[in-house]
């Protein structure tokens, strides 16, 4: 079977595994060469993304992975309208990207939910904000149930846990009806049993509404088990090192298929990271450009 | 009592070492009384009810029957529809405490918590009294007390018998005049608090201004409000307002420049506009240090009014105080006192009230 056949297969099952640019479709979001760089307190330049170039088709669960201070969450800001290219074009659906946009939801590593607001007043907020809530009022209700959620609606988010409040801020930007649904570290502060629980709500989620979705983790785990490709980068300057397809029968973290990605992608991130920046030196530069990179990162 | 005369005898140094043990061990003990030791929580309710009450009764008994060794007289007044004399008054005031609190013991019968909480006040209480008592014969039976200055409490209920309706009258002039300085403070405080905060140019231009005058004690102006306002009333008010718009201003700008970026980016990938951001992520971020800086205006306007009161003003219990001391009238001070005592801690109970509504989504959060 060729490699385009396989990729029939997976669109027809719901997987769709792109490693090319399928003939006739659009992609939904496209980066070109985008650049991005950070000036550091000392006035050195941190190259955070370095002529990335990246199209993501409709309906694609696309993870991103690299170490810290490759520019994933650049890139994510990027797409999500947070903050501005050097140079370089995103647009989504043929429409530039400028400034935010609930079609495009954002789901925050974790402590973004309004502390003086409720469950329910949390996932409310997009649809007061853009003054539709009233002929959306019974949807709150559905997405808290769809998380299972029900009896916590008049819960202060620190009286929930940190997985709940990660289903609460997933369905927050969710009633938004996004296009685009962007992932920045979601489960990355959840043990693992409740990120494995996430993890396939997400799923279910992503079948559901056959939604695009782009996850950037530095789980490698994660990134095989819920993306259908996995785009590897590398810091410094941070750029897209390799895409990965990922063309799993079934979703079995312990199969020799899922063994075999994990060796793989392992190899690669490990590889190019001790080949290109020896060292201490790579953990200094890294920890720099985290430190520069975003203002969500450095509260962290 | 006894305690207190032995330990009289010991070397100064030695006493405070011992006492200051004897304290340490007493808060360490007094949480864990409350909480945990079984022979008070065992001990009737009935019974606490009539320990609570105690107190009272003892001072009245006091009163009644204490021989009256120093030659005091007691004119007699009007209370309401009441003809009476201070020391009348007092007893009739014991009465009422112990009635109140009686009743109060019966009605947080029916919750446990109340319950334990009555339980919990009791000694307090019963202590109130007896220090009552001993206020009593130490101010009045026997005037071992300097006088004028230190008049017992039968004289004290004298000031509301004799001159009840001035003091209501001067009451509800500081009441008035604190209204109208604090919440228009409050207001101001929290409108220049929110713009320094979230202008970056506001910020740069009014907040070192507010930095530089906000140390400035609200008196110091009270010269020039004195001439420049129509009225001594409105240079009141005018302090008060600057009283109360400096340290509301300064902790609500603090509390809206330190929202958390992220929340106010998540705001913004849900659509929300600046404005709304401002509104619905800033302002609510900033009610907590709003409060906080609410309670700070309280106190320095609490301060401010008095004192402004007692230089230039025609009414208010600074005033009264003033007026009471040029003719050595100790008693009538020491009931404006009280009356500042309960006015200014119902005020701020009414804060705190307000304060529990609007965070109420704190709870659990802090301590």
């Amino acid at each position: 079977m060729s490699d385009t056949e396989l990729d029939h297969l997976a669109v027809a099952s719901g997987r769709q595994t792109l490693a090319d640019v399928p003939a006739g479709v659009n992609p939904e979001l496209s980066i070109e060469h985008v650049s991005r760089e950070f000036t550091a307190p000392d006035g050195s330049v941190v190259h955070a993304l370095s002529d990335v170039s990246l199209s993501i088709y409709p309906g694609e669960l696309v993870s991103i992975i690299g170490p810290s201070g490759c520019g994933k969450t650049t890139l994510l800001r990027l797409i999500a309208g947070l903050d501005h290219p050097q140079s370089g074009t995103l647009s989504l659906a043929g429409e530039p990207i400028e400034g935010s946009n609930p079609k495009r939801g954002y789901v925050f590593q974790q402590g973004s939910l309004f502390p003086w607001l409720t469950v329910e007043e949390n996932i409310a907020f997009g649809l007061k904000a853009q003054g539709i809530y009233k002929e959306h009022k019974a949807d709150v209700a559905r997405y808290i149930e769809m998380v299972g959620l029900h009896g916590f609606e008049q819960a202060y988010p620190h009286q929930i846990s940190g997985g709940m409040a990660q289903r609460v801020a997933i369905v927050r930007a969710l009633i938004d009806h996004p296009d685009v649904l962007l992932l920045d570290e979601p489960m990355g502060a959840l043990d693992s049993f409740t990120r494995a629980d996430l993890q396939d709500r997400l799923l279910d989620i992503w079948e559901q509404y056959h939604m695009t979705m782009i996850l950037v983790t530095h789980d490698v785990d994660e990134a095989i088990y819920l993306g259908s490709r996995v785009v590897i980068m590398t810091p410094r300057p941070g750029r897209i090192k390799e895409i990965v397809p990922i063309n799993l029968d079934a979703r079995d973290r312990v199969s020799d298929e899922f063994a075999a990605y994990r060796k793989q992608l392992l190899t690669k991130l490990h590889f190019d990271a001790h080949e290109e920046h020896a060292g201490d030196a790579f953990v200094g530069d890294a920890q720099e450009l985290l430190a520069n990179e975003t203002p969500a990162d450095k509260e962290d | 009592m006894s305690s207190l005369i032995t330990d009289l005898t010991v070397p100064p140094a030695v006493r405070a070492t011992r006492l200051t043990t004897r304290e340490a061990a007493d808060a360490h003990g007094t949480r864990r009384r409350s909480a945990e030791n079984p022979r008070i929580a065992t001990v009737p309710y009935p019974m606490t009810i009539v320990f609570t009450v105690a107190g009272f009764i003892i001072a009245e008994l006091v009163s009644l029957s204490f021989p009256q060794i120093a030659h005091v007289s007691f004119p007699q007044g009007q209370l309401w529809i009441f003809l009476l004399t201070g020391q009348e008054a007092y007893r009739a005031l014991l009465v009422n405490l112990a009635v109140v609190y009686a009743i109060a013991g019966i009605v947080d019968l029916h919750a446990a918590d109340k319950r334990e909480y009555y339980r919990s006040r009791a000694p307090f209480r019963f202590a109130m009294g007896v220090a009552l008592a001993l206020w009593d014969i130490a101010g009045t039976k026997l005037q071992t007390l300097p006088q004028p200055f230190f008049p017992g409490p039968a004289k004290v209920m004298e000031a509301f018998v004799t001159d009840g309706g001035y003091i209501v009258l001067n009451t509800l002039y500081s009441t008035r005049l604190f209204i109208a300085g604090f919440i228009v403070g409050v207001v101001l405080g929290v409108v220049t608090g929110v713009l320094i905060g979230w202008f970056d140019k506001a910020y740069y231009w009014v907040f070192p201004v507010l930095k530089i005058t906000g140390v400035i004690p609200p008196v110091a102006w009270m010269p020039f409000a004195l001439t420049l306002m129509p009225t001594p009333f409105a240079a009141a008010v005018f302090l008060l307002v600057i009283a109360s718009w400096f340290p509301v201003a300064f902790l609500t700008a603090q509390g809206i420049k330190g929202t958390p970026k992220m929340l106010v980016e998540a705001a913004r990938t849900l659509g929300a506009s600046t404005p709304y951001i401002l509104f619905h992520v800033a302002i609510p971020n900033a009610t907590p240090s709003i409060f906080t800086g609410i309670g700070m205006a309280n106190s320095l306007s609490f301060l401010t009014l008095v004192i402004s009161e007692m230089m230039g003003q025609p009414g208010g219990l600074g005033y009264y105080i003033d007026q009471a001391k040029a003719w050595s009238s100790y008693y009538k001070i020491l009931a404006a006192i009280v009356v500042m005592a309960i006015l200014f801690s119902l005020i701020m109970k009414i804060i705190e009230v307000v304060r529990g509504r609007v965070l109420r989504w704190q709870k659990g959060l802090v301590r």
